[in-house]
């Protein structure tokens, strides 16, 4: 606690270094997966392919990542960009399944009856077929956000700021306060971010959420109406 | 009026689903498709409206051939209603039934105004509207899906199927509401069903399909009833078991209708 107490200022300052790396890959590799995950959906035999590529780059192991990222994007070697792209591979790896899966759980007479209905392909993806895989897409954008934040702790590992740093300082200098405060630091972001999808996910996905209080009033309402009865 | 000329589709695997079929479908009249599973019925409605392309041959709707016209825009002045409804479980109730007439350009407000209106038409309760479809009842959701169908005030509704998936009751319930509805607004109605019942309740022309879109018997349902073409119409109404044989039995000074089982129906009127 001491050491927290007088490392305020430096733990305060990695915590918005490590959220200025987590939320672009986050966003971005959300953005990329929909259009791959669109293709693998519609042209079915790409799928397989597609898939399983994507797949394997997850399985790429990080610090050699990190470490070529600068040679591959001709990047300086401390920038956080470097990080960043590489997390936002990650995120894709991640989240083009779910992208493609999400899509293919749209059921396929609400697809029949919106172009019954006389929507446009353009149209019909943009407001029915998007919004349809919303539960899906947010479930793989949980994941996403909690690997994407726990990954960016590596960053450290090429120098970029992160809470990353407090793991290997604490480690190096034998503080265990300073490493746990990295842990805790690190977990708090994932649920604070976590939490606020569940929340985005409530406000643009009304519909799929069973509303509990509306549950919990109709479970109520005939023993009111009794009550009101006696 | 609506009229097939030589029309086939053979799907990319091969399969005929509809074999030169000719059909004239006249206005303001319910047209009823009555066949087994898999005889082409669905093709043959949806090609109507463009979902399908036929292969060859021609659909004219008002004298238009639909081949020259914009797929989506016609799609927007035909209803569509179809089994489960197919509501978008993403939209509230009035939401469904206002889409078509936003999609075609009617400002949001009137357009809810008058989906409001259309609940009353298919004999849904207002207060319905701001629920989403998973919060209603099988009925309810098809009930729905007629309102969204009239939504843009079509000339023509298609139906595939639209009762199958209700219980007897509703679905009855439904039947009458049809006719009253078609009746009234004097729309074209083209409906789909493998029930031969439904088909000679609804249908001012039932047309009997086999395998391939191929008509055994087009007619009012007096007039295949009174002559069914051939063996397979006459099993197909049931004529052939006796099952719409009805006899006249003198009782006191009334003719009572009986029915091949000797159990009455009815009265003759004088
Ligand atoms: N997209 C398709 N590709 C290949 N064959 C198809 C396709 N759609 C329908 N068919 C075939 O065409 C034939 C007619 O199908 P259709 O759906 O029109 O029948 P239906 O009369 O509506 O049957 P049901 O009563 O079961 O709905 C069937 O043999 C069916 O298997
Ligand atoms: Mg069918």
């Amino acid at each position: 606690m001491k050491w927290l107490e007088s490392n305020l200022d430096l733990v305060w300052e990695l915590v918005l270094a490590h959220i200025g790396l987590s939320v672009p890959p986050i966003l971005i590799g959300f953005l990329v997966s929909i259009p791959i995950g669109w293709v693998a959906n519609r042209y079915r035999p790409s799928r397989g392919v597609i898939l399983v590529v994507l797949g394997l780059l997850y399985t790429v192991p990080s610090i050699p990542l990190f470490i070529f990222m600068p040679i591959f994007l001709g990047t300086p070697l401390l920038s956080p960009v470097n990080v960043v792209v590489a997390l936002t591979i990650y995120a894709v790896a991640l989240m083009v399944r779910t992208a493609a899966d999400g899509l293919a759980s749209v059921d396929d007479d609400t697809l029949l009856a919106a172009s019954a209905m006389g929507y446009s392909g353009w149209q019909r993806f943009w407001r029915v077929e998007l919004p349809l895989s919303g539960p899906v897409l947010l479930s793989g954008l949980r994941v996403v956000s909690a690997s994407t934040v726990s990954l960016a702790t590596l960053g450290v590992i090429i120098g970029v700021q992160s809470l990353g740093y407090l793991f290997t300082n604490g480690f190096q200098r034998n503080i265990p306060a300073e490493v746990i405060t990295g842990i805790v630091a690190t977990l708090v972001i994932a649920v604070v971010f976590d939490l606020l999808l569940v929340l985005i996910g409530r406000l643009l996905l009304p519909w799929s959420t069973p509303d509990r209080r509306r549950r919990a009033a109709r479970r109520t309402t005939p023993a009111l109406v009794a009550g009101g009865v006696s | 009026m609506i009229e097939f000329r030589s029309v086939t589709k053979r799907f990319p695997d091969g399969t005929v689903a509809v074999d030169s079929f000719d059909l004239v479908i006249p206005p303001r009249k319910t047209t009823v498709l009555v066949g087994s599973s898999g005889c082409g019925k669905t093709t043959l409605l949806r090609m109507i409206n463009r979902m399908i392309d036929p292969t060859s041959g021609s659909i004219i709707i008002d004298g238009e051939d639909t081949a020259g016209l914009e797929p989506v825009k016609l799609r927007r002045r035909i209803g569509y209603v179809m089994q489960n409804s197919g509501l978008l479980p993403h939209r509230k109730v009035i939401d469904n039934v206002a889409t078509v007439p936003i999609l075609n350009g009617t400002p949001k407000r009137e357009a809810r105004e008058h989906a409001l209106g259309l609940l009353d038409t298919v004999g849904l309760d207002r207060s319905l509207a701001d629920k989403y479809p998973r919060q209603l009842s099988g009925g309810q959701q098809q009930r729905v899906g007629v309102a969204r169908g009239l939504a843009a005030d079509p000339n023509i509704l298609l139906m595939d199927e639209p009762f199958g998936a209700v219980d007897p009751i509703v679905r009855a319930e439904l039947q009458q509401e049809t006719i009253r509805l078609q009746e009234g607004l004097g729309k074209t109605v083209v409906f789909v069903t493998h029930d031969i019942d439904e088909a000679f309740l609804l249908g001012h022309q039932v047309v009997i399909l086999q395998k391939g879109g191929h008509i055994a018997q087009a007619g009012s349902p007096a007039e295949i009833l009174a002559a069914p073409a051939n063996d397979f119409v006459a099993s197909f109404v049931g004529a052939d078991k006796g099952k719409r044989a009805l006899r006249i039995q003198r009782v006191g000074d009334r003719d009572v209708v009986v029915d091949e089982n000797g159990t009455p129906t009815g009265v003759l009127q004088p």
